[in-house]
């Protein structure tokens, strides 16, 4: 069974980019967008990893930090009953992340969940569209700057000045 | 790039809007007519609102893209607006037949966050509730299913049951579906002392109602020809698919975080995971009515370990997280202190993050917690089973009739307030 320990020094041996760190137990490896696909098929495909699982994928909206989003994505190995976690910055002029459903089918709906909450776009995914929100929403919900305020109810006499407000409805 | 070879072409997961647009209409090579059907979102057998883009060549699936969302209340978005403990209310509404598990996963998640030792007696209770809510859900679980299938009965029988563990829940917590019991740190209150007697009445009535439950579906002819050899999974499939619970164990793979991550002490308890090969909706029935077996089982170890615990505490004695007991707040400044900052402020927890994943009745339910050192959550994600899982449905239908969907539906056991959160 794989220890924590020589994943470490594995994943500094492969991927000497790779910042290991630890997230409240679990083992968290901060990767740039670049590598991540080849960070996520060497864990998948490395006989002795086997990181075949993705549990859950998911943005962070950091405002006014740099990179601004985060996104964070768990995978676990079942023969080694491990898990880890890998955190991906995304900056916000260019909040772009290259897809992982061809690896991970699973990560199919879940990126499109980011896509829609925080407007991260996964490259070469095959149907980014969006999921929870109806589709003509405009703007990103969960980002930090999209206000939370109640939207005023549309009736005949104020219909075209609220939709002409979307999505920055009044506080 | 090297890892294109090994990707999984045949995974396809299509959106609403990509069945509309690339369809064939018209009469195929047979002369059965094509269309794209719109099952739901008002259908009975889609267990909620989920409505279901499905392209037909006549009886037959081509394909079908699941459209979800029509539940969405933004959860995750308003819990960053409320304190930690503020926001436990909410997670009893995420997945609304199993609000103990949602509890759990969020409650453990910010333990695991601020590194909370919870004590031995609230671990036993908890376990005692989540095995008592798997039971909950999964009679809910076989009721609509077999409902679904056109057997009227059992979902009867299902229920009855079932209102037996929701009226333990209301002596308990005063409510019988939104319990929002668990606590950071323990419970929020001790149990009554009617308690144990019925739970213990309850273990002696239920075990008998599995066998009738079984009797009524297991070797039915009618049952199995719906369900045997329908909608199969291979176990890669599963794993890549990401599916988790009865839907993966059904698939062969020998996966339960209760195992293999276990939390709240269950490494100490003495109990089997059902694992079942074939991968159809008859293993995934089966499957879950063992686990039904084994839950029982659990409860009883855990009602054994709560009669020795009589009277420990039933949360942490870390004032920082818990409030103090009533009483001691008349001769204690400190304690008035503490409650006092509790309740208008909250606790902090470090910055930092915490994934925690826990078996809930659907699979497994994850709670990734972010916080920036004040007392409300910077961001809260719910990994839902439901939701997630339901992305094996257009692998599963595909060229089969559109009778064996709702079949399917149901097996995959969605709770569409947790799809859509």
């Amino acid at each position: 069974m794989l220890d924590r320990k020589t994943l470490e020094a594995r994943v500094s041996q492969r991927f000497p980019s790779v910042v290991i760190g630890d997230e409240s137990g679990d083992l968290a490896l901060t990767v740039g967008r670049m590598h991540l696909v080849e960070l996520a098929a060497w864990l998948r495909d490395e006989p002795e990893l086997n990181f075949k699982f993705l549990n859950n994928l998911c943005g962070v909206d950091f405002l006014g930090r740099e990179p601004r989003f985060e996104v964070v994505v768990h995978l676990t190995s079942i023969p080694n009953q491990m898990r880890i976690a890998l955190h991906v910055g995304v900056p916000e002029n260019d909040p772009t992340v290259p897809t992982l459903t061809r690896l991970f089918p699973t990560a199919n709906y879940q990126e499109r969940e980011t896509y829609d909450m925080f407007g991260i776009i996964f490259t070469g995914h095959p149907g980014l569209e969006r999921i929870l929100m109806p589709e003509d929403w405009m703007g990103y919900p969960q980002r930090k700057d999209h206000p939370l305020g109640y939207e005023e109810v549309a009736f005949t006499h104020n219909e075209d000045w609220i939709y002409a407000n979307k999505p920055f409805a009044k506080e | 790039m090297v890892m294109q070879a090994q990707q999984y072409p045949e995974i396809e997961i299509p959106t609403p809007s990509q069945i509309a647009e690339t369809a064939n209409l018209g009469p195929d090579e047979e002369g059965e007519n094509r269309m794209v059907l719109s099952m739901g979102p008002q259908h009975p057998s889609t267990h909620g609102v989920l409505r279901l883009a499905v392209e037909l060549s006549g009886e037959t699936v081509v394909n079908l893209a699941p459209d979800v969302g029509y539940l969405h209340t933004g959860i995750e978005k308003t819990m960053e607006t409320k304190t930690y403990t503020k926001s436990i209310v909410l997670t009893d509404r995420i997945d609304y037949l199993a609000p103990m598990s949602n509890n759990m996963a969020y409650v453990s998640a910010v333990e695991k966050l601020m590194q909370i030792e919870v004590p031995e007696r609230a671990q036993v209770l908890r376990v005692l509730l989540l095995e008592m809510t798997r039971l909950n859900s999964h009679l809910v679980w076989l009721g609509t299913h077999a409902l679904d299938l056109a057997a009227m009965s059992v979902f009867l029988y299902a229920l009855r049951e079932r209102e037996y563990i929701l009226d333990i829940f209301e002596m308990l917590t005063g409510a019988r579906m939104m319990t929002s019991y668990f606590r950071v740190g323990g419970l929020a209150w001790d149990i009554p002392k009617d308690f144990i007697p019925t739970v213990e009445q309850f273990l002696d009535y239920f075990p008998p109602h599995i066998d009738e439950y079984e009797d009524l579906l297991t070797s039915n002819p009618l049952w199995r020809e719906r369900t045997v050899g329908v909608g199969v999974v291979s176990d890669e499939d599963a794993v890549a698919l990401g599916l988790t619970g009865a839907n993966l164990r059904a698939s062969g793979v020998n996966w339960d975080l209760r195992k293999a991550m276990p939390y709240s002490g269950y490494e100490t308890y003495d109990f089997d995971v059902p694992v079942l090969y074939n991968g159809d909706i008859y293993d995934r029935y089966l499957c879950r009515l063992q686990e039904m077996r084994e839950s029982v089982k659990i409860m009883r170890q855990a009602l054994a370990r709560l009669k020795d615990l009589a009277g420990g505490p039933f949360i942490t004695d870390n004032r920082k997280v818990a409030p103090p007991p009533k009483t001691e707040i008349t001769y204690s400044m400190e304690s008035l202190i503490h409650h006092f900052k509790l309740w208008t402020e909250g606790f902090r927890p470090a910055r930092g993050s915490a994934y925690m994943g826990i078996e809930s009745p659907r699979g497994e339910f994850g709670c990734y917690v972010v916080s920036d050192g004040t007392p409300k959550p910077w961001r809260v994600h719910f990994r839902a089973p439901s939701f997630i899982n339901l992305q094996a449905l257009p692998h599963m239908a595909k060229g089969k009739l559109v009778a064996d969907l709702v079949a399917m539906i149901a097996s995959l056991d969605p709770v569409l307030g947790e799809v859509d959160r």
